[in-house]
């Protein structure tokens, strides 16, 4: 071999290295940070918020961990509890720390570890600092329900007020709206945008219209039917009230919110403080096969960009590729290992999987994804299926046979009367369909929460809450947990609270009461 | 972009997180401290404790699907045999891969949350609401180190000593009251000279001028160099004065009957307290010298391992223990320089005769050199039903009421099994008992 070879404590002059040594200095993260940026803007044409890297240690990474991540938070035992468990973890080796933290805001914030080699800083930043970026950048949900530009500052306006809350009330009566807010944080969603409310004009000009509507198509013939017999009479003052408000009503937080006859205003507002931040939280919930998916998509075409300039050693090629394939690592489901489908590894190979299609079709491609098959242009069309889908629709979209057949999914019904599981259907001509629309449904967060709404409000009398959980496939609620969480809900309301189990036919299931602890 | 480097802010921004935390599972930290004192074997009570604390008390409940029941599909990769139609047996009490969680009926087949106190904070928990009392007497022992502290300036010291901002202060003043020209002045002079020497046909005026400028300049750089900059009288050090470090010490002694009326079970429960007295007092003082009094009808001074394992047989004169415990005090531990405690146990028995003795002995000699004296009287659990009312209460605790109501240095509690020992602790040193 060359002399110079293992002689690689610096740059040699002439090279075209960014650097050489695992050691990192702020000076080579620049340089490295604008190769990275000059391949992702101008080859990858990607578009995302302008960066800030942040340098943290292994403790800080432990500390935010325990805040989900974000740079401030309201303090909350919560977030002890999880602190002081990933700090045993990590500390007897059982778990190690993540490379990188990335947050959905502008500019967008990226940390990084020290403890990273000059390789995995590389990785991360292409990874974070552009794949991720440029998905909340530019991702529909992202764009429609959270605000990059405003998070920050909603946080510590959040951090804030919940801590003069506490000084005015006390940490407990803080802490007991928090922990039942949190408990229904996954009911804190609007999954879909509201209509918005008619102004008074529209609404008598709508009325006009249907009127003058009516009188066009009148026809003396409609009178002459025998009319229908009376369905039960239903009270049109209740009927109001409850169209008032708006029920029934799957965001159950914002219904406590906006209703509840028990909170005063400071609780209300730690309320609307949660939701907003479980809203926020939501389009990551929906999208984190496919975020994950092209953010090491990204990096994997950056890393190898880098590597064919000739800008990164080969030494440094062969640890990316060692820590690339442990992250895209998939068992299989009788291994050991096996704990689900990898998100990066189904969303990179997905990706990899559009690359293919669209430069190199097959026959089956072509029929089974005519729309992209072959057009060529890898970047564009990766980047509208970035922008416009979700895991779920973007499985049931694009999850192509050669995907199936190469990762050999097959799909099994469980059903509990039956006394064994049913191989329903596999990679095959005969499967492929049931296996992609089962595989979406696996993703799609409306099947994996359960559908529970606010369905009823006694108004006159006891003010009691119902809620319904439609019951889907006849899978249960975990009862332990509906009952805790059903206290919570109580406590917030502050009057008796119902959760009424719907199964198919509109059997009642099940029945948990609660009523709020004083 | 920007890097920033975050790696200086300050760490443990979970602290409070975790402070919160604590507050919480705080009863549930309480409860298994206690019960480890309680259940621990004797000698290991001065270690980290392993906190479990119940899912139950700090779960974060969601509305989420039970793990079994209803019609479910999943999607599993990597397929080897299947084909369409084939089926699998379901494994037992549970699905596939799924770990059978929902064992026990209140749902917590989940292990506790388990994690570890610092020895700190266990013995913090173990101590809370605790202090001595009496914890005034603090004497300045002749051995101890002494700590250099801050007093002032002084005009010779060590160059490492050296105050530069003093140093310059006095230099300046001196400088400028004994008008030593500054640079700026040697400056204006200087050019000034420079540009006259510059200017071609000098007139008579800037000649004569140009002369006296070069007299100026003369007088002023003799000047600057007979004025120094820094002289050593402007010198000036910082000053330190050693400062003997307080040192609190103290001396515990345990006093026990071990003749044969003490069943095995009794010391055990003497032992409990003693220990819990011994750590409790090494957390307060630096130093804490033990003193093991053991008596039969005579009083030994013995070391740990035999004043708790070996067996004895005798009569019981208590006041020999007292006694023995006055002369070592006498001997080794001047109240000057030692806080003294004293803990006695006992099941109380007392050859009649002896009770004058004793209370003597303990009003008049111990207990005005004591901080405190805490007796209790260990009471078989057989007999405890019999025993709890005070008027069946022994000789010596009849005797030892009498001191108690005169002295408040001085206080007795009966205790009867394991589980008493720690509530009998708290009393004794509640903070809100008695106030010396």
């Amino acid at each position: 071999m060359m002399a110079g070879r293992s002689a690689n404590t610096s740059v040699q002059p002439g090279s075209a290295l960014l650097f050489q040594t695992g050691e990192w200095n702020f000076d080579t993260l620049k340089r490295t940070f604008d190769a990275i940026e000059d391949i992702a803007l101008n080859e990858l044409k990607l578009d995302p918020y302008p960066v800030q890297v942040e340098m943290i240690s292994s403790e800080q990474m432990l500390d935010a961990y325990s805040s989900i991540g974000m740079p401030v938070f309201y303090h909350h035992w919560s977030f002890g509890k999880r602190f002081t468990r990933d700090e045993a973890l990590y500390r007897k080796g059982y778990q190690g720390l993540a490379y990188e933290i990335v947050i959905n805001s502008n500019p967008c914030i990226c940390y990084v570890m020290e403890e990273n080699t000059m390789t995995m800083q590389t990785l991360v930043m292409a990874h974070a600092a552009f794949g991720h970026n440029h998905f909340f950048r530019n991702n529909y949900l992202f764009k429609e329900w959270t605000d990059a530009e405003g998070i920050l500052d909603y946080l510590n306006f959040a951090k804030s007020y919940v801590a003069r809350c506490e000084e005015q009330h006390g940490i407990s009566s803080v802490e007991r709206v928090l922990d039942a807010a949190h408990a229904l944080m996954d009911h804190a969603v609007n999954r879909y945008g509201r209509r918005p409310r008619l102004s008074l004009a529209t609404e008598k000009k709508r009325a006009e219209e249907r009127l003058e509507h009516q009188r066009q198509t009148y026809n003396d013939l409609w009178r002459t039917l025998p009319p229908k017999p009376k369905r039960e009479e239903v009270k049109p003052e209740v009927d109001m009230a409850r169209k008032k408000l708006g029920l029934p009503e799957e965001n159950l937080l914002y219904f406590i919110e906006k209703f509840s006859p028990s909170l005063k205003d400071w609780e209300r507002e730690l309320v609307r403080i949660v939701r907003n931040i479980a809203q926020y939280f939501y389009p990551q919930k929906q999208t984190k096969m496919m975020n994950e998916g092209c953010a090491t998509y990204v990096h994997y075409r950056i890393m190898n960009r880098l590597y064919d300039l000739g800008k990164i050693s080969e030494g440094s090629m062969l640890e990316f590729l060692s820590s690339h394939a442990n992250v895209v690592f998939q068992p299989d489901f009788d291994d050991r290992r096996y704990s689900g489908l990898n998100p990066y590894a189904l969303g990179f190979e997905m990706m990899r999987d559009i690359e293919r299609v669209v430069t190199d079709p097959t026959d089956e491609d072509r029929e089974y994804l005519p729309e992209i098959a072959g057009n060529g242009d890898v970047m564009e069309t990766l980047k509208t299926v970035w922008a416009n889908f979700r895991d779920d629709s973007f499985i049931a979209q694009y999850l192509s046979p050669t995907m199936m057949r190469k990762m050999r999914l097959f799909k099994l019904t469980d059903e509990s009367e039956a006394p064994h599981y049913l191989v329903d259907a596999i990679h095959d001509e005969r499967g492929y369909a049931r296996v992609r629309r089962a595989l979406a449904r696996q993703y799609d967060p409306g099947e994996r929460d359960p559908n529970i709404q606010v369905s009823d409000v006694d108004l006159k009398g006891s003010r009691r809450l119902v809620l319904t959980h439609q019951l889907h496939n006849d899978i249960p609620l975990s009862e332990d947990d509906a009952r805790a969480v059903l206290g919570y809900v109580a406590d917030l309301w502050g009057y008796d609270v119902q959760l009424l189990g719907i199964g198919t036919n509109d059997v009642t299931k099940y029945q948990y009461d609660a009523s709020p602890r004083t | 972009m920007n890097i920033v480097d975050r790696r200086l802010n300050p760490k443990g921004r979970s602290h409070t997180n975790r402070q919160r935390f604590i507050r919480l599972v705080r009863e549930q930290i309480k409860d298994a401290v206690v019960r480890s004192i309680k259940e621990r074997a004797l000698g290991d009570v001065d270690t980290k404790e392993v906190v479990n604390i119940p899912r139950k008390r700090i779960q974060e409940p969601r509305f989420h699907h039970a793990r079994q029941g209803g019609n479910r599909e999943h999607v599993h990769p990597g397929n080897k045999e299947f084909v369409a139609g084939d089926t699998l047996p379901k494994p037992d009490g549970g699905e596939a891969g799924g770990r059978s969680r929902e064992g026990s009926p209140d749902g917590e087949g989940e292990d506790d949350f388990r994690f570890t106190l610092t020895r700190d904070e266990y013995l913090d928990i173990l101590f809370d609401e605790l202090e001595l009392p009496n914890l005034v007497k603090t004497h300045l022992k002749e051995t101890v180190a002494s700590q250099p502290q801050r007093a002032g300036f002084t005009a010779s010291g060590s160059p490492r000593n050296l105050n530069l901002v003093r140093t310059m202060r006095h230099s300046l003043a001196r400088r400028i009251s004994l008008h030593r020209p500054t640079l700026d002045e040697m400056a204006m002079v200087t050019n000034r000279i420079a540009e006259l020497e510059a200017k071609e046909g000098r007139t008579e005026v800037e000649e004569k001028k140009l002369g006296e400028l070069r007299i100026v300049q003369a007088q002023l750089e003799r000047r600057m160099k007979r004025i120094a900059f820094i002289d050593p009288v402007d010198l000036r050090f910082n000053r330190y004065e050693q400062t003997p470090k307080p040192n609190a010490r103290a001396v515990m002694f345990c006093l026990m009957d071990v003749s044969g009326s003490m069943s095995e079970y009794m010391k055990d429960l003497a032992k409990r307290f003693f220990l819990l007295l011994h750590l409790f007092l090494s957390r307060k003082y630096e130093h804490v010298d033990v003193v093991f009094i053991r008596h039969t009808s005579e009083a030994k001074e013995v070391d740990e391992e035999t004043f708790f394992r070996s067996a004895e047989t005798g009569g019981t004169v208590v006041s020999s223990a007292l006694a023995e415990m006055k002369r070592i005090i006498d001997e080794r531990y001047p109240t000057d320089a030692w806080n003294i405690y004293a803990a006695q146990a006992s099941d109380g028995d007392n050859y009649p005769s002896d009770s004058e003795t004793c209370t003597r002995i303990l009003r008049d000699e111990l207990l005005p050199l004591c901080q405190y004296f805490a007796y209790i009287e260990v009471v078989d659990e057989r007999e405890a039903g019999m025993f709890r009312s005070e008027g069946n209460a022994s000789l010596l605790w009849r005797d030892y009421k009498t001191v108690a109501d005169l002295a408040l240095n001085f206080v007795m509690k009966r205790v009867f099994s394991k589980s008493d020992i720690f509530p009998v602790f708290h009393q004794l040193f509640a903070k809100t008992q008695k106030v010396a």
